[in-house]
């Protein structure tokens, strides 16, 4: 029974280890500039994570994804601000919203080739934007919206960075988690299946459609909790925040770390939101600097930097390694280097 | 006041058809779309200001160097966006326009600056005919958009380079197999649909007497607008969605409100996605 606590630990201790790093972060970096990158890489993460379920592992070519995020952070914040909702409540029906405008949006398109998918997010993207931008009796126009409260959790107000970079931590996993137990169950298969190959997929009698609309509808859930999450960070938000720029940002996140899996878009996150801090002197540079790695990294590496189907940081203890498998198939020294894999109680596949 | 916005409408009309006629040519041929056109349509736009501003050259000779630049611009996307990556997924090079397209407002805003910049010497008055009211540089620009179009509609239909095109178009395989060279037709093609691009930059600029690195982003982007509500291979329909967008928005903005005047050009996009995907004349979807 110990062992198996013991074996199960040490599988699973790389994942321990980052969790416990980030979870203990703040313990000893008071600094609030660092917790304030960290917290901003949470909300990209997030970002790309959700347009990674769409793009990476749906097949499918969203290029419009700032929108959703836009929905968020406008509804939470005009939630909390002219309804007076608990942001407790707002954060997951800005979430909800997204999600409704992703279905609209979804439902029609998803029927039709790619293409119409693509330029359908990115048409939505712009008139976002400009809608924002003139119904200033509800979003206050170019001004923005200011002031947006702070989250109050069960009557603890947050207030100082550390607060901020806990719940971000929680929506992080919260996503990890979510998108995790989507992909490694019968809807995440049918998902890769319509990737891999749609026409034998619907062939095999998978709804491809409505498996699309529902990922999409899914994605932009999250992108939603990302702005909601963004609104009340920064307490402020203006249109400029959520152009069609900032989807191509996420792009960028996408082809540098790589999608359809789940390291890459955290990696492509990370990198370019800590790079650009990290050399202070190139922010006028940055969107070059983004358009840079989009060529460069589809010239050279297409699929990005961490392009394998899945990433499973695990260790195995010592009496959980397999040796050589059973006598009558290694005994012979012409089999010997022959790769074998087990299944689980011991019997060669091959 | 409406015959005049109905003038004003067909000559930025005209304008989107270039565009927009420049983008189907080369979505027709090789199938890609490109997020980079908006970027060479401003290319050849600084350029053609450039050479008339600092070489004090007549409109003619900035139209030949925003054609020669363009079509510079054209050929490299074409090598190291589409050639390069003929085998990969289509948004691998979807994505490398986006690369380019970033990298050229970027650089152009390094090289000019990013205000707008003018051409003092552009002084044009307007006369009247029949009492509307039509300024010099509307008559210019409509010339050099009708006759571009109607160059264009005897070099695809009439020539053998245009059924190469068409051809191609079509079936590039089967092209390949009657023995057209089509890498060359590729390289042609995106030339000829920048040139385009380019030359509507260089008309808007004109027109407007206004040059900015962003100036190509949402041009480029109601080229798209236009293309989908004409169908997405056809070249005439790119050109009447042209016209008609520029009608739409020119009327929109004179009569219901100035500020809306790009929600209703992507507006038509989305209800036209919804609607019918085929567009005017499409044949598929």
């Amino acid at each position: 029974m110990l062992k198996k606590v013991v074996g199960y630990l040490m599988t699973h201790s790389i994942y321990l280890l980052i969790f416990g790093f980030f979870a203990l972060f703040p313990l000893f970096v008071k600094d609030a500039y660092y917790l304030r990158i960290l917290i901003f890489i949470g909300i990209y993460i997030i970002l790309a994570l959700s347009l990674n379920l769409i793009n990476g592992y749906t097949g499918l070519f969203s290029i419009g994804h700032a929108a959703f995020y836009g929905i968020g952070a406008y509804s939470s914040a005009l939630l909390t601000l002219r309804l007076g909702t608990p942001f407790i409540l707002a954060l997951p029906l800005s979430g909800m919203i997204a999600a409704f405008f992703g279905y609209l949006i979804g439902k029609p398109t998803l029927r039709l080739s790619g293409i119409f998918l693509t330029l359908a997010t990115l048409g939505f993207n712009i008139i976002f934007v400009l809608l924002m931008i003139n119904l200033d009796g509800l979003t206050r126009g170019p001004l923005g919206i200011a002031g947006i409260p702070t989250p109050k959790i069960l009557s603890y107000s947050f207030s100082r960075q550390v607060d901020y970079y806990y719940l971000v931590f929680f929506l992080v996993l919260f996503t990890l988690g979510s998108i995790y137990r989507i992909i490694h169950s019968r809807f995440g298969r049918a998902l890769l299946s319509i990737r891999e190959e749609e026409t034998a997929s619907e062939a095999a009698g998978v709804d491809t459609v409505h498996y699309k609309i529902a990922i999409f509808t899914l994605s932009t859930f999250f992108a939603g909790i990302a702005g909601s999450f963004f609104a009340h960070y920064l307490r402020f938000i203006a249109p400029d925040s959520f152009t069609f720029w900032e989807s191509f940002t996420l792009l960028a996140m996408l082809a540098l770390g790589g999608q359809g899996n789940l390291v890459g878009p955290v990696v492509g996150a990370s990198l370019l939101i800590a790079v650009p801090e990290l050399f202070r002197f190139l922010t006028d540079y940055r969107m070059i600097l983004y358009g840079l790695i989009l060529i460069v990294m589809m010239l050279f590496r297409r699929e990005g930097l961490f392009r394998k189907r899945t990433y499973a940081l695990r260790v195995t203890p010592p009496w959980e390694r397999k040796g050589t498998g059973p006598v009558y198939a290694t005994g012979d020294k012409f089999l010997k280097n022959l790769p074998l894999k087990d299944s689980a109680d011991g019997t060669p596949k091959d | 006041m409406l015959l005049e916005q109905i003038i004003n409408g067909v000559t930025q009309g005209g304008i989107y058809a270039l565009i927009a006629l420049g983008f189907t040519i080369i979505f027709g041929t090789l199938r890609l779309v490109t997020f980079a056109h908006g970027e060479v349509f401003m290319a050849g736009a600084f350029v053609g200001y450039t050479v008339m501003k600092y070489l004090q050259s007549p409109l003619w000779m900035a139209i030949l160097a925003a054609i020669l630049c363009s079509g510079l611009f054209g050929i490299l996307i074409e090598r190291v966006g589409f050639h390069f990556l003929r085998r990969a997924p289509h948004q691998s090079s979807l994505l490398i326009t986006i690369g380019f397209s970033i990298v050229l407002i970027n650089l152009a805003q390094f090289i000019w600056g990013p205000e707008t910049q003018s051409i003092s010497s552009l002084k044009y008055g307007d006369f009247q005919v029949l009492g509307i009211y039509i300024s010099y540089t509307q008559v210019i620009v409509l010339a050099v958009t009708f006759l571009l179009l109607a160059l264009i509609r005897v070099l695809i239909y009439k020539t053998k380079m245009g059924r190469t095109i068409r051809a191609t178009a079509q079936d590039f395989e089967a092209a390949y197999a009657m023995g057209v060279n089509i890498d060359v037709v590729f390289m042609l093609t995106f030339a000829l649909g920048s040139l385009l691009g380019g030359i509507a930059g260089m008309l808007v600029g004109f027109y407007y007497n206004a040059f900015y690195p962003t100036m190509g982003t949402l041009p480029g982007l109601k080229a798209f607008s236009a293309c989908i509500l004409g169908g997405l291979t056809s070249l005439g329909g790119a050109v009447l969605a042209g016209f008609i967008l520029g009608i739409v928005e020119n009327l929109s903005v004179a009569y219901i409100s100035s500020s809306y005047r790009d929600v209703f050009s992507f507006g038509i996009l989305i209800l036209v996605l919804i609607l019918r995907p085929k567009g005017l004349f499409g044949r598929e979807i």
